[in-house]
């Protein structure tokens, strides 16, 4: 392992630190929140700033001690690429399934028919 | 004739950078290399692509894409606070969102970036096209986060897409 200057250290431990808290309270709360709609909150978010900070991080460790390197940017591209359309995904399933929800939800449709699989 | 060259200039561009992240090093073969795969999968994929769009304003995307990454910033701050502060306090909601824009792209688009920001998630696209359902995690006032959505982005996609 190569030595880094100090100043590089601290930048990419707090870096990698700060990732792993955000991906550490995603877990949190897909644990905790009440129902399946709002779990589906927290893996959707807190991820991509949780992977952001550890990519970051190795982006900065690699470009000090070897040369010059981007290509842990593809991670975040391929993640803001699919994070939304599995979470569609999966809320669309929720939705279909018509899984419980907390009471104090508030269902604002006018038409709610028109957003079932059911036909008329 | 340039079209004929280029159907897709930015799907050319996107594929050239990402040609060069892959490799992680510049070097003159590669980029030649990288430009000849960029322009010929365009060209051999381009009957395939079912839903053409076209970027109109595409300094536009830049500054939308700049937007999007600090509001993502501070949902993940927002969503953060919240799941540490106890649960029975969110008021969660499932709200219409009407949508101004047309075309599968840009909808497309923009149910994405309404997955990726501050506490909402796109669930449903209603039968007829025209409205999106969203799940707010925490919202007190629903009329004025639809007026939010369309403000921040739906406005600045119109421009991009000119649809």
């Amino acid at each position: 392992m190569t030595q880094l200057p100090s100043w590089a250290e601290w930048l990419v431990s707090s870096l990698i630190i700060v990732g792993a808290l955000f991906a550490l309270v995603g877990s949190i709360g897909l644990a905790r929140l009440p129902d399946f709609m709002a779990r589906l909150h927290a893996p959707t978010k807190s991820t991509t700033l949780g992977v952001g900070g550890v990519i970051l991080g190795s982006i900065v460790y690699f470009s000090v001690s070897a040369s010059f390197s981007l290509h842990e940017l593809l991670i975040t591209i391929f993640l803001f690429l699919t994070a939304p359309i599995s979470a569609h995904l999966l809320a669309k399933a929720g939705l279909h399934l018509e899984l419980r929800r907390v009471e104090n939800t508030r269902d604002l449709r006018t038409q709610p028919r028109q957003y079932s699989d059911e036909d008329d | 004739m340039l079209n004929k060259v280029l159907p897709a200039p930015f799907l050319s561009l996107f594929l050239l950078a990402f040609w060069l992240l892959l490799q992680n090093t510049i070097s003159a073969g590669l980029v030649i290399l990288g430009v000849i795969l960029a322009i010929l999968i365009p060209l051999y994929t381009n009957r395939g692509r079912d839903f053409p769009a076209t970027i109109h304003r595409p300094l536009k995307v830049v500054e939308y894409f700049v937007l999007l990454l600090i509001d993502i910033l501070i949902s993940n701050l927002n969503i953060a606070a919240i799941i540490l502060m106890p649960s029975r306090k969110i008021k969660p909601a499932l709200i219409e969102y009407p949508l101004d824009i047309v075309g599968e792209v840009p909808i497309t688009v923009l149910a994405s970036t309404i997955s990726l920001t501050p506490g909402t998630i796109t669930a449903e696209i209603r039968r007829d096209g025209r409205a999106l359902l969203i799940h707010a995690l925490n919202v007190h006032d629903p009329d004025k986060l639809i007026q939010s959505i369309k403000q921040r982005y739906e406005m600045r996609l119109k421009e991009i897409f000119k649809c």
